[in-house]
Parts: C-alpha cells; sequence; structure tokens
C-alpha cells in the first residue's frame, strides 16, 4: 500500500495565524507517516493544550487532545498499554516545560518508545502573547508589559540530562529537514526528542523567521544576511552513542550539552544525541514479564462468555489458612 | 460453651516487628478455626514512633474493633503508659519488667497532650509518673500482670541453643510474647509454629530459629504463669477462609477482572495496592497464554491518571489507587474522562484530611469532593464498599460500570478497610462477570464516529489501533467525531448525552448494588463504607437487649439513588446518619435528595475507625430518646 500525505489530512477547517509554524510542522508530520507508510489506524497523536494542541485534529490518524501539560502522561500510557502503536506527543514549551515539565523529565527517565515534538515559539499564543519557559532573559516580546525577568530553559539540555536517547531540533520552516528528522526519530527505539524551532508571527516579534534567517546580521562583504539556523550535519558533528562505555556516552552527552549552548548568531539543527544501546522501557519490561510485547495489556483476553478467565487461584491458596 | 470474645493488643516502635507479630497471632488464631479481627495504628513515621496492632479473637462472626483490651503485650514504655488504662478491669498485661520505674518524661515519642493527660489521670488515682504507677493502677482495678524479662529468656535461649546471636536479636522479642500469649490464653503451640513458619517463608533459616523461641517461650508461659483467666479453644475450621488485608481485596479484585494497567504514585494507604498488583504482575489464564499487568509507578498522581486514561484508550481495563491529596491531583483529568467518555476506576483509599490530614489515620472525609471533583458538569459514578470482601466484588463491578457507562467510576475505600487483617470467606471469581459494554473488536464500515448517537445515548466504543476505527478526542466540547465545536446545538447535545448516563445507570444497576437492606424500622441507620463492621456489631448487641434498629448501607453514592432509598424509609420514623467525617457528608445527601432530614448524626473523625461499642451506646440513647441531634465519637489512642 502506498501512502500519499494526502490521506493524512482531515478536512478540519485550520485556525492557525497566517505564516505560523506549525503549518510546516504538520505537513512535515503528514509527510513523514506517508514515507514510513504507516497504516493511519496504527499512528496516534497525542497533543497538549495551546495552538499546537489542535495538531490532532489536523492529522487523519487516531488523535487525542489532552490536558495543558499532560500530553506525556496521556500518551505513554497507550504506548505502553498498546506497543504496536506509533505514538508521537506534540505541545507547546509552555505545555512541556512549564507546566510540565515535571512529566518531561520522568519521561526521559522512562524511555518509553515514542517521539515527542515541542513547538517551541518562547510564547504562549493562545493566551495572547506572555512569556514561555524558552523566551530569553530581558526580551521583550510584543504583547509583554515588561522584559522577560525569568532565564530561559534550554529543551536540548534539560532532554539530555533526563536520559532522552535521542534528541535533536528541526526548524518549522525547513520541513524538508524536519520530516527526516521526525522520521529518525520515530524509527528510533526509545524515547525521541524533537525541539521544533517554530516562530509565532502573531506575538514573537524577535525570535521571527527574518531573524531567523539573518536579516538584522548583513555580511558586509556578500552584502547577503547570514543565517543563524545551520545544520550539524554540515559540521561533521557525530551525535551517535557508537559503543557501550561510560566514557564514550560522558563524550557524547558533553558535546551535545555544549551544542545546545549555542543561540544568538549560530543555532544548530539536527542530531544532537542519539544513543541506540540503552535499553527501551518496553525492553526493560519484557524481561519482567517475557510476553509483553506479544500480548501487551490492550490485546489480552480477560473473559469469555461474561466471566472472568484470570486464574487467581495460586494466590487466594497463598491467603488460606 | 459460653462464646469467645477477646481482644489482644500489642505495641511497639513503628519497624520494630509489631506487624509482623501481630499477623503471627492473628494466624495462629485464625489456624484454630477463630474468627479474627484486626487492625493496625500508626504514625507517619518510619522507625520509631508508636505503633499498634489490634486483634479482636472470635467463635463468632466479628466485623469490628471493641472498645477496652483484654490482653496487652507491651515490650516498650510507651505502648504500658498509652494502654494500660484501656485494659479491662479482668484483663492481663504481658510487659517487659526491667520497664517499671520509667518515667513518663523520659519517653521522647510520647506528645506534651497525651502526658498531661496521663499524668492527670494517674495523679487522680494517687499514683507515681512511673510505669509501676500505670501497672499498679492496673492491678488494683483487678489486672493480671505478667512480667517477663524478655532479654533473659534471649539470653537462655542463646545459651541453650548455644547460638551467641540470639542474645542480640530484639525483633524476637515480637515472636517471644506472641508465643508467651498463645501459651497464656491456652491455644495449642501447632498452629502458633505454623503461623510463625508462614510468615518467615521466605527467610528459612530465620524460621527455623523463630519457631525454636517461638516454643521455648510458649512452654515457659504453660509452666512459669498461671494461666489467665479466660481461655482460647479450637473450634472446627471453616472451609476455604482466608486472612486477608483489606488493600488485598480490591488488588486480586483487579487481576481477576482483567484490570491490566495500573499506575500510581506512592501515597498512604493506597500504594500497598499498587505493590500487590505488581508482584503479582504475571498469572495464569485459562486456555490462554499468561497474563499480566502492567504496573508504572508515575512521577506524581497528574500522570497516573492520564496514564490510565491513554491506556484506557487503547480497550485495557485500567485504574489508579490513591488517597485524598492524591485524588485532589486527578480532579482535572478526571473531567477529561468524563467528557470524552473514557472508562477508567480511581481506587481511592480514603484517609483523614483535609491537605496531608493524619496522614495515617482512618476518614470518610472524601465523599463529598470524589462527587464534585474537577470543573464542569459530567457524569461519574461514585461507589463506595463496606468491607473486605466487597472491596474484592465491587471493583469488578466498577470496572462493568465504567465500561458499560463509558465514565469514570470512583471506587471509595478508607484506610480501615485497608489495614484491617481479618477472616472471610475464599473469594469467588466466579461469582464475578465482566461486562464490557459498547467496546468495539472489530469496524468493517467506514464512517465510525465515536460520539454517534444512539437510543440510550451511549455510543459504540472504538479503540487505538482498530481499523476502521479512528476517532479524535479533545478536552474541549466536540461534535460526533470528536472534533472540536463550540456550536451550541451541538453543545446541548453532548452535555445532555452525557449526563443521561446517570439516569440510565440507576434504571439498569440492580437495587441490590445500589443498597443493601438489612431490615429498616422506627429508627433507621443510613450509612455509607467501612463503618458497615461496627454498625452491625453494635446492632446485634442492641438485638441482644430488645432494641429494635434498622440499617440500610448505600453503596451508589453517586448518582444518588433517590427512589429506592425514598421507598425504603417509607415506614421509618427517625433517620440516624453515621459516619466517620466531621461534617456529615453523607448526611448531606440525604438533606438533598430526600424529601426529609436526617434526625441524628453520630460522628467520628479522630482518625480512629468506630467501634462497636461507642455505636452501641449512642445508638441507644437515641432510642432512649437521651441523645444530642448530633454525637462525636472519641475513643482510641
Amino acid at each position: 500500500m502506498v501512502s500519499n500525505v494526502s490521506d493524512y489530512k482531515t478536512d478540519v477547517h485550520n485556525d492557525w495565524c497566517p505564516g505560523c509554524g506549525d503549518f510546516g510542522i504538520v505537513s512535515a508530520i503528514q509527510m513523514a507517516l506517508a514515507e514510513m507508510e504507516i497504516p493511519r489506524h496504527k499512528a496516534a497523536i497525542f497533543s497538549g493544550v495551546g495552538c499546537s494542541g489542535k495538531t490532532s485534529h489536523y492529522l487523519n490518524v487516531y488523535g487525542v487532545h489532552t490536558l495543558h501539560g499532560r500530553v506525556l502522561p496521556f500518551s505513554q500510557g497507550a504506548k505502553l498499554a498498546n506497543p504496536e502503536m506509533t505514538v508521537v506527543a506534540v505541545g507547546g514549551d509552555g505545555d512541556g516545560l512549564g507546566i510540565g515539565a515535571g512529566h518531561f523529565v520522568a519521561a526521559g527517565r522512562r524511555n518509553v518508545d515514542m517521539t515527542y515534538l515541542i513547538f517551541n515559539n518562547g510564547v504562549y499564543g493562545l493566551t495572547k502573547g506572555q512569556a514561555s519557559p524558552t523566551l530569553k532573559l530581558g526580551l521583550k516580546t510584543k504583547s509583554l508589559p515588561e522584559p522577560n525577568v525569568n532565564q530561559s530553559v534550554n529543551p536540548i539540555a534539560l532532554a539530555i540530562a533526563s536520559g532522552f536517547t535521542f534528541v535533536a531540533r528541526g526548524y518549522a520552516y525547513d520541513v524538508r529537514q524536519l520530516k527526516d528528522l521526525i522520521i529518525a526519530a520515530v524509527k528510533h527505539r526509545g524515547l525521541s526528542f524533537l525541539d521544533v524551532l517554530q516562530p509565532c508571527p502573531t506575538y514573537n516579534d524577535i525570535n521571527t523567521r527574518d531573524w531567523f534567517s539573518g536579516m538584522d546580521n548583513i555580511d558586509e562583504m556578500t552584502n547577503r544576511p547570514r543565517p543563524r539556523i545551520y545544520k550539524l550535519e554540515d559540521v561533521e558533528y557525530d551525535p551517535v552513542v557508537h559503543i557501550d562505555s561510560p566514557e564514550e556516552e560522558n563524550e557524547k552527552l558533553t558535546q551535545a550539552l555544549i551544542k545546545s549552548n549555542e543561540w544568538d548568531s549560530k543555532i544548530p539543527t539536527g542530531i544532537f544525541y542519539k544513543n541506540d544501546i540503552a535499553a527501551s522501557y518496553d525492553e526493560r519490561m519484557s524481561e519482567r514479564i517475557p510476553n509483553y510485547l506479544e500480548n501487551p495489556p490492550a490485546y489480552q483476553e480477560i473473559s469469555s462468555g461474561g466471566k472472568s478467565i484470570t486464574d487467581i487461584s495460586k494466590m487466594l491458596d497463598k491467603l488460606e489458612i | 460453651m459460653s462464646s469467645i470474645d477477646l481482644t489482644w493488643v500489642i505495641g511497639g516502635p513503628q519497624g520494630g516487628g509489631v506487624e509482623t507479630a501481630a499477623n503471627i497471632f492473628a494466624g495462629a488464631c485464625a489456624g484454630c478455626g477463630l474468627k479474627v479481627f484486626g487492625k493496625r495504628e500508626y504514625y507517619s513515621n518510619i522507625k520509631g514512633e508508636h505503633s499498634y496492632f489490634g486483634v479482636r479473637v472470635s467463635d463468632k462472626t466479628i466485623r469490628s474493633n471493641v472498645r477496652g483490651i483484654t490482653m496487652l503485650v507491651g515490650f516498650d514504655a510507651e505502648t504500658l503508659f498509652r494502654h494500660a488504662d484501656d485494659v479491662f478491669d479482668d484483663g492481663a498485661i504481658v510487659y517487659e519488667s526491667d520497664l517499671s520505674e520509667m518515667q513518663i518524661d523520659e519517653v521522647h515519642t510520647l506528645d506534651a497532650q497525651f502526658k498531661e493527660r496521663l499524668k492527670k489521670y494517674l495523679l487522680s488515682k494517687n499514683k507515681p509518673f512511673t510505669i509501676q504507677g500505670s501497672l499498679d493502677e492496673a492491678k488494683e482495678r483487678g489486672v493480671t500482670l505478667y512480667p517477663v524479662s524478655f532479654k533473659e529468656i534471649l539470653s537462655n535461649l542463646s545459651d541453650e541453643t548455644k547460638n551467641p546471636k540470639i542474645r542480640g536479636m530484639f525483633r524476637m522479642q515480637n515472636v517471644l510474647a506472641v508465643s508467651i500469649s498463645i501459651g497464656l490464653l491456652g491455644l495449642p503451640p501447632e498452629t502458633l509454629l505454623k503461623s510463625v513458619g508462614s510468615i518467615f517463608s521466605r527467610k528459612a533459616e530465620i524460621a527455623e530459629m523463630n519457631k525454636i523461641a517461638a516454643n521455648y517461650a510458649y512452654n515457659l508461659a504453660t509452666v512459669k504463669y498461671s494461666k489467665f483467666r479466660y481461655q482460647l479453644s479450637s473450634i472446627p475450621k471453616e472451609e476455604h477462609t482466608m486472612l486477608v488485608q483489606g488493600f488485598q481485596s480490591t488488588s486480586l479484585g483487579k487481576i481477576a477482572c482483567g484490570c491490566r494497567f495500573q499506575s500510581y504514585y506512592p501515597i498512604t494507604p493506597a500504594s500497598d495496592e499498587s505493590v500487590f498488583l505488581e508482584s503479582n504482575e504475571i498469572f495464569e489464564v485459562e486456555n490462554n497464554r499468561p497474563g499480566s499487568t502492567l504496573v508504572v509507578q508515575t512521577e506524581d498522581e497528574i500522570s497516573a491518571i492520564g496514564m490510565i486514561i491513554g491506556a484506557s484508550l487503547t480497550g485495557a481495563r485500567s485504574s489508579t489507587s490513591t488517597s485524598g491529596p492524591g485524588f485532589s491531583l486527578m480532579a482535572e483529568a478526571l473531567g477529561w474522562a468524563g467528557i470524552n467518555e473514557v472508562p477508567i476506576v480511581v481506587t481511592l483509599y480514603q484517609r483523614s484530611g483535609p491537605s496531608t490530614g493524619l496522614p495515617t489515620r482512618h476518614g470518610q472525609d472524601d465523599l463529598q469532593f470524589a462527587i464534585h471533583a474537577g470543573h464542569g458538569d459530567f457524569p461519574r459514578i461514585v461507589y463506595a464498599s463496606g468491607d473486605t470482601e466487597e472491596g474484592f466484588y465491587d471493583t469488578a463491578k466498577c470496572f462493568n460500570f465504567a465500561d458499560i457507562y463509558q465514565i469514570p467510576v470512583i471506587h471509595m475505600m478508607d484506610k480501615f478497610i485497608a489495614s484491617t487483617v481479618s477472616t472471610v470467606k475464599r473469594f469467588d471469581p466466579t461469582k464475578i462477570t465482566i461486562e464490557r459494554g459498547k467496546l468495539l473488536e472489530k469496524i468493517d464500515a467506514l464512517g465510525y464516529q465515536r460520539f454517534t448517537p444512539s437510543p440510550d445515548g451511549i455510543s459504540p466504543r472504538s479503540r487505538l489501533g482498530l481499523e476502521n476505527g479512528i476517532f479524535w478526542n479533545t478536552g474541549d466540547e466536540s461534535d460526533e467525531s470528536g472534533h472540536i465545536s463550540e456550536d451550541p446545538e451541538n453543545r446541548i447535545y453532548k452535555m445532555d448525552k452525557r449526563a443521561h448516563k446517570m439516569d440510565l445507570a440507576l434504571e439498569r444497576i440492580p437495587k441490590e448494588d445500589l443498597a443493601i437492606n438489612y431490615g429498616v424500622s422506627d429508627f433507621c441507620i443510613l450509612s455509607w463504607g467501612s463503618t458497615k463492621g461496627p454498625i452491625l456489631d453494635a446492632i446485634d448487641m442492641l438485638n441482644k437487649e430488645g432494641y429494635k434498629i434498622g440499617f440500610i448501607q448505600i453503596k451508589m453514592l453517586h448518582p444518588f439513588p433517590t427512589q429506592y432509598v425514598q421507598s425504603l424509609l417509607s415506614g421509618v420514623k427517625k433517620i440516624i446518619d453515621i459516619e466517620a467525617n466531621q461534617s456529615g457528608q453523607m448526611g448531606s445527601l440525604l438533606n438533598e435528595y430526600l424529601d426529609r432530614k436526617v434526625d441524628y448524626y453520630i460522628l467520628k473523625y479522630t482518625g480512629r475507625p468506630m467501634t462497636c461499642n461507642e455505636l452501641f451506646d449512642s445508638v441507644k440513647k437515641i432510642i432512649d430518646n437521651k441523645a444530642e441531634k448530633k454525637q462525636v465519637l472519641t475513643y482510641g489512642v
């Protein structure tokens, strides 16, 4: 079965602002699903609350628009109960790194085999532009009464510190690269994180599309803008943990952390860190429950003719006197 | 032969083996065919604070604790200070003889309020503020004292068995104390040794050492001390009796009825259930592959409920187990499950609130909260179990309710049930049914819509992964396919569709599952949850004195079975509301739903469960027309 990108689109009216970076992300997800030929009923998109929360309604696969900050609990529960599903969770930076930050860290520790995309625009768009956790200290975006008084969180560094085994960054206006990153993230066995830089044309008047393209930073020699965004693959950066040793892992984690601190004039995109050696949650669970993947919670038979078929007699025997 | 009914209490510092001792005692008695009903009381503390375990033993059915102690066992000063005055005049105290000179002020774990009360009491009895003072007070009332030097026993035992290690094994005092008690009470040594063996079954060497100690202490008791005035004796054992802790009932119910996903965040007293599930995560399934429960410990209760909603969307029966503070965090997600018609079960082991409250103590504090938790109007079922046995069967019912009506179900349990150890009839899994409602296994036609209208308002439910079954969910109001809709007419359709399920539930759920009628009379008790045991025991006592009293145990608290309860109350003159909370939370429901008001309240909110004696006294006062409208019970330390 050859899949078309259009198969993954719904006819739900899209009400994002014109020029919003979110459009590029939805397209990239649709393209990635089509390219991987994932049957529509085998994929589920979970979303948080905010503009990005509507993403699940624009994708013609199982779509679960959850609560503010809680997309990771909902989606992990579904993936754990039915490991056959391709699960992609999406949400804003406020959703994932503000109200949901605890879940972000805990999810990293678990390493469930799924993908999490953060739509990172530095503002709370749907509530009219308040500062989000990724907005840099001292910036005063359009609707802020005063400059941002908080330090920003570094999503890539936090993901790495929390134990995500695939950490990458994409850019909403580079749909092709983003699609490839999504495919790599989904194919990765374990929890993959994608920080997607997604300019908000309405409320973030600082980190705009032009800003990312370097329109404010013209090279005097060539008279052309110096783009801030660059690709890690173009600078011979190797994100992969190749051998199972603490030294190798430390080296890769450290270089990723250093890279994650680049901002302002040079902003890296691409894969920062990839560890295929660390066991995913389902692999760890399979050691305890050998048939977990063949007989997961969603597919277990529990009754016959309305009667329980679970045999608890041994447990009851133990309690008998 | 007159019937046996006595209460044995052992106390000691938390972490010192009191629970093990009580379990051995309970096992030894149950092994002789006797019924036991034990409860554990403890502080929110890991080591050092006072904990105690009371085991009531009888040859007839018992469902509650009583006021007073027949035999108290203490090898630390605090136990003796705390409980000596509660020993019946014809009771006994088995105690560490070294302690007699200990002063009240030397015991740092005694709180100031208690010290003051105790000193006042001893002063009134003209006794010094020492253990000897407390013991003398008891002795003068007629209490038999059994001084025991546990250190000496350990030392002798060490010499006799040529095992120098035993001399320093102070934890073994527990086994010695139990064995001496069993000896004094006249039960045979065989069941004692069997119980010791089974408690330490995982550690063969320790089991052996403890058996030797048990045997030694048992013999010592029969040789050295005079027999206690009350003697226990074996009676024919009823077949298939189990000795169960309350929390095991809902755990076993979940496994039996097919709950295959449980997530939780650690909280007293709920987490024991999840730990039990994880300890028994793999099991046999008839004519099938082995089954398993996936138990996930989450970062908080918000995540716990989020995960079970996600798991339930895949068709797996899913639940979480928590207590008040955790349930508070779940409120928002409960509404999400409500608006999206997702079946989940939240097992709510209540304790004393508000806030952290009395974290290890009992309370029925969360009824009104369970009914109202979450913003906005959405349907849910709040269902309460009265004891361990109900806990097992009701768990299965709760999952059926959740699946049939596609709603969140809150199963009300509490700390009293959770930490009760009692003899119950073996659970019978063939008695439970599994009804999954309109959950779909297969969808052939195109055009499936999750919230499609249907005559009874409940739409066929697809699950993540099912071909042709794609749907959308959202916390926003949504249309039939699950996409966001702010259309006013759609809003009415969806709100009414969901609300209608409450009427449907009351219509379809059999009366005996809504409330249990133990008989009505002029005076009728209405109650819910774990007050059941003390109430039934109190009624037995009242009947013996010629008092007639009715009792209706309400199980379905929401939606409230107004019609049925109303019909039961038609001949009743006075309604007595009995609850373990301060405001009479079920009483408010009665006042709201019935066309009459509660006449009398009997409430207890000390964090300690009600005893049948307290209820006997307070109900009797009501019938004798000597009671205030509200009586507050206080017994227990």
